[in-house]
């Protein structure tokens, strides 16, 4: 077998961005939705270290690094919002959270 | 040897596996034992300091204990209780497990023995690997006490979560210092650093934050919280019995030996035979002098964190995160500054 | 050699993606979430970026998916009884997947991007490291700030609502 190109890379990434974005739109469950957000921030990671093997630089690499700080940030928050409004409406499901006012 | 298998040897590829692969059975086989008989030495420490013998009847100062231990576990009926998540709960053992046996793959056990590097994997990212597979260690016990759907092991459970990720941070600023002074993460590097003099003379607060962070990423006493008997009954392995609670227990050991082995490999000079010029002995006696230093000095830890738990009372859980969160992470972060101030004001001068 | 390792990576990140999207007990699913991580760290060694493939499980793997897990189990998210998606939800998946790939596709189809060979970047943590600190030094600071800004604003998010008692008189 001959080794991968860029192309393979990118293909396993943009799979992986779709499985990613067909999970939000799939679930109904808050927290499986943030995990399906994790998926796509990832395949983006996967292009970017790609990018970075085949373009002779570091640089892909130096934005997954930040890639990879935004999204422990953005969990965190993520995380504290939903467990703020499970407090308010007791559950975690996108369809039972159905108001505008509280 | 058979000619088909010098010729499967001599590819190059299949020659590394070989050898990586009986490095493998070796270490593990050799940490195995080391377990079992780190259960006996607690024990009979233990003993020794609450003035009793200890298990002394089976051999020779009870020297078969392990293995009639190990047959009694063995042969136990396995028992699934009725309310469990059966997936997560027969896994969790086995997850617990892993770390440790997967962060001995980086640390040199010794320089080097008839050719051969002793050490599994000298990865360039050394130390990163390490703290990233010890913080896998945290699944074990959280899915252990969420498949044992029962309140006493759920508790446990939760807190040694928090116990472990808030120890982390402290444990993983204080190695930055280390970084700092050795400029490599790479753990043969940090060894060969301290051919001269210890880290732990160089960064002896380090050390301290380390020590304690090490501790409680162990759950050993003084911070043993998530199995505290008398207030969790047994902590996250409550619903646990036979080789599935063994491994458990096992885990702990295990992961007391790496942390002991990382604390001698970061500040004591590794595998470094102090005031000795061992290269005068030549290459086959100096790698096993080294590899024998490396174990004296494991042991030595070893035997101190047993002393430990057996002297100190337990920490209460909120002082247990104060001293995390208030006293050794800003002291963490007092280190890294002071030691890049000092690096810079030396490459000044 | 090379070759099979990414192929097995591939398949089996995409598997575990896969999966973590259609379970219904979250626990499995951010199980399945931490594997995929591995596997995805294992394809991020065979493009030579070391440094990253441990940041990445030291990041997702031992922060990010213990994070949910902790979630998950204090809020008790239940398996779910029914499906976890229902038809129309199940078609829009797959229409928004199928059309995201599609365009994806035609990108990838360009010829050009087949023959591009493999640079020579290794990514060791000193290479990183000093891209980071000379080149980067200003996003580097940013980045720390907004940690900062996620963990002022997750205490505030999360700490215990007011006493009834002292609540002011909503309307």
């Amino acid at each position: 077998m001959e080794p991968p190109g860029l192309n393979h890379w990118l293909v396993v990434s943009a799979m992986l961005f779709c499985i990613g974005a067909a999970g939000v739109v799939l679930r109904r469950n808050l927290l499986v939705v943030l995990m399906s957000l994790e998926i796509m921030l990832n395949a983006a990671n996967l292009a970017l270290v790609a990018f970075s093997r085949y373009g002779n630089g570091l640089d892909g690499q130096i934005f997954v690094f930040f890639v990879i700080t935004v999204a422990a940030a953005e969990v965190a928050v993520g995380l504290a919002i939903l467990v703020a409004l499970y407090r308010l409406c007791g559950t975690v499901r996108v369809s039972d959270i159905a108001t505008l006012k509280l | 040897m058979s000619p088909v298998f010098s010729n499967l040897l001599a590819q190059p590829g299949v020659a590394l596996a070989a050898e990586a692969a009986v490095k493998i059975a070796v270490v593990i086989v050799v940490l195995m034992g080391m377990v079992a008989y780190t259960v006996l030495a607690e024990r009979r420490i233990c003993a020794l300091i609450q003035d009793r013998l200890g298990p002394n009847r089976v051999g020779a100062f009870g020297l078969l204990q392990p293995i009639a231990d190990s047959f009694k576990l063995l042969l136990k009926e396995n028992v699934l209780p009725g309310h469990v998540n059966r997936f997560w709960y027969v896994l969790a053992p086995t997850i617990a497990m892993a770390p440790p046996l997967l962060t001995l793959a980086v640390i040199p056990f010794g320089n080097t023995l008839a050719g051969f590097n002793l050490v599994i994997a000298d990865l360039d990212v050394g130390v990163l690997w390490i703290f990233s597979i010890a913080s896998l260690g945290v699944y074990g016990i959280v899915l252990a006490g969420w498949a044992s759907n029962s309140k006493y092991p759920f508790l446990g459970g939760m807190r040694s979560a928090a116990q472990l990720i808030s120890y982390e941070v402290p444990m993983g600023l204080s190695v930055v210092s280390v970084f700092l002074l050795v400029g490599s993460l790479k753990l043969s590097n940090v060894v060969a650093y301290q051919a001269g003099t210890w880290l732990i003379f160089k960064a002896p607060l380090a050390f301290l934050i380390f020590l304690v962070s090490a501790f409680a990423e162990t759950n050993r006493l003084p911070f043993d919280l998530p199995e505290a008997e008398q207030e969790l009954v047994g902590g996250y392995n409550t619903e646990y019995g036979q080789m599935k609670f063994a491994l458990f227990f096992l885990a702990e050991y295990a992961n007391m030996i790496v942390a002991s082995a990382l604390i001698v490999t970061l500040f004591f000079g590794g595998w470094q035979v102090p005031f000795v010029r061992v290269e005068a002995f030549g290459p086959i006696l100096a790698g096993a002098l080294g590899v024998a230093a490396f174990f004296v000095k494991l042991l030595a830890f070893i035997v101190f964190f047993i002393w430990v738990r057996w002297t100190l009372p337990r920490f209460r859980y909120d002082q247990l995160m104060r001293l995390g969160w208030r006293v050794l992470l800003p002291l963490a972060l007092l280190n890294i500054v002071a030691t890049a101030l000092a690096l810079a004001l030396k490459l000044r001068a | 050699m090379e070759a099979a390792l990414f192929h097995l990576f591939s398949f089996l990140t995409l598997a575990g993606a896969l999966l973590v999207i259609t379970r219904r007990d979250p626990v499995n699913a951010a199980m399945l979430l931490v594997l995929t991580f591995f596997f995805m760290a294992g394809l991020f060694v065979l493009a030579h970026a070391w440094f990253l493939a441990a940041a990445q499980i030291l990041v997702y793997a031992g922060a990010i998916m213990v994070l949910f897990l902790f979630v998950i189990m204090l809020l008790d998210a239940k398996e779910e009884t029914r499906r976890c998606f229902g038809r129309v939800a199940g078609v829009g998946a797959l229409a928004v997947g199928g059309a995201l790939l599609a365009a994806l596709a035609g990108v990838i189809r360009d010829g050009r991007l087949w023959r591009v060979p493999a640079g020579d970047a290794e990514g060791t943590t000193a290479a990183v490291g000093r891209l980071l600190f000379n080149t980067y030094l200003l996003p580097f600071e940013v980045a720390s700030v907004l940690l900062l800004a996620a963990t002022v604003g997750v205490i505030v998010l999360i700490r215990a609502p007011r006493r009834p008692d002292d609540a002011p008189p909503s309307a």
